[in-house]
């Protein structure tokens, strides 16, 4: 059930993170975590399998800890939805070094394609604009998501929210790792930390 | 927030107790950068050190959920933290607990405990009941401090085992210790 004009999701990653340098980028459960892949495995790639609605948290931890990289979070409507709560606590936060980009497809596409609440009635770019994240807008352009992603490297002018509505067609999944100690050890280790 | 009587303890002359401090101390001493928390009245007086500490960042939470992923970020960045909460939060947190198996992290939470202990409010105590045996199926170790004099140890035992061998640990911190909250109209 796509509709005419919306963007492609894996065009849309794959044009945030073709300049990322040395962005982390956490994927929430779902398909952004396989658009995440698709736009090339990294090894600061942070992929989720789970933890519903963590996605904006867990950027928000890694936005803390190193306040000098771009920390980026591109995750989904449902995902987004389950943690909104977590836009309250950025906004309080108000980490320089985060973005946040929900791909909006207006589905749960992952369990068969219910609509979700964005379908309808929850506007994310004004929720995120009322939580504090004062840099929030709408991009529904391919020039858009072109001319945004270079300020994502910004680390002294975030937070920032974007939300962009896509096309809810299913994807061929590209499948990431799944073994979440291997997922965070790499990222430590890119970042000059040893194991345990 | 709400005041709390006195514990029934060997502080009862003290206006303030000193095993906030203690807790404060023994999380300076571990490098711990960031502490999420729900406010509770029983750690009211850690978050107020917390908050007037430069090497830590208090994180306020509207849910205690975004407390376990803000720490699971803060290890993936290369920092520590502590979870504060109230035991009915601990309910809030079920599915994101999967986190401390997944990623084996240094997880360390410090829970106040309510429901027990001459409880007022009967709606905490389902919860209150059920804080440690949610924290065992979760693969959380638990450990648990209802005298002032045994805060110490027990904080730096479940700090040594949480961040020097990844061990996920909870805290239980008794009703008893903090003392029942008092209702007056």
């Amino acid at each position: 059930m796509s509709k005419a004009n919306l963007l492609d999701r894996r065009r849309v990653v794959s044009g945030l993170l073709a300049e990322r340098n040395n962005a982390i980028v956490v994927g929430g459960l779902g398909a952004s975590t396989y658009d995440i892949a698709a736009a090339g495995d990294h090894d600061r790639n942070f992929y989720l399998w789970g933890a519903m609605g963590g996605a904006v948290m867990i950027g928000l931890g890694i936005a803390l800890a190193q306040p000098k990289l771009p920390v980026v979070v591109i995750t989904g409507d449902g995902e987004m939805l389950m943690g909104m709560g977590s836009l309250a606590t950025v906004g309080l936060q108000k980490p320089k070094n985060l973005t946040i980009v929900v791909l909006d497809n207006e589905v749960y596409g992952e369990t068969g394609g219910q609509a979700s609440h964005t379908a309808a009635t929850v506007d994310l770019v004004s929720l995120a604009r009322a939580c504090g994240i004062a840099d929030s807008r709408a991009m529904a352009t391919i020039a858009e998501i072109e001319a945004f992603a270079p300020g994502m490297q910004d680390v002294q002018a975030g937070p920032r929210f974007a939300s962009v509505k896509i096309d809810s067609a299913n994807l061929e999944r590209v499948l990431s790792s799944r073994d979440g100690t291997f997922i965070v050890n790499r990222i430590r280790g890119a970042l000059g930390f040893s194991p345990m | 927030m709400h005041a709390r009587t006195e514990a029934a303890s060997e502080t009862t002359s003290e206006t303030t107790p000193s095993w906030p401090e203690d807790i404060f101390n023994i999380l300076q001493r571990f490098d711990v950068a960031q502490v999420p928390y729900v406010p509770d009245a029983g750690h009211s007086q850690l978050i107020e050190r917390v908050l007037g500490a430069s090497s830590m960042r208090a994180v306020p939470l509207t849910t205690e959920e975004e407390g376990v992923a803000l720490l699971a970020g803060a290890w993936a960045g290369g920092q520590r933290g502590v979870l504060l909460m109230q035991s009915s939060g601990v309910g809030n947190c079920v599915n994101m607990l999967s986190l401390t198996q997944i990623f084996r992290f240094p997880f360390l939470t410090l829970v106040t405990m309510r429901g027990e202990w001459g409880e007022f409010n009967p709606w905490q105590v389902p919860m209150g009941s059920s804080t440690a045996g949610v924290f065992e199926l979760s693969g959380i170790k638990v450990l648990r401090a209802a005298h002032p004099n045994e805060v110490r140890e027990v904080v730096e035992a479940a700090a040594g085992q949480a961040y020097e061998a990844c061990t996920p640990t909870a805290v239980l911190l008794s009703q008893r210790l903090i003392g029942a909250k008092v209702f007056t109209k």
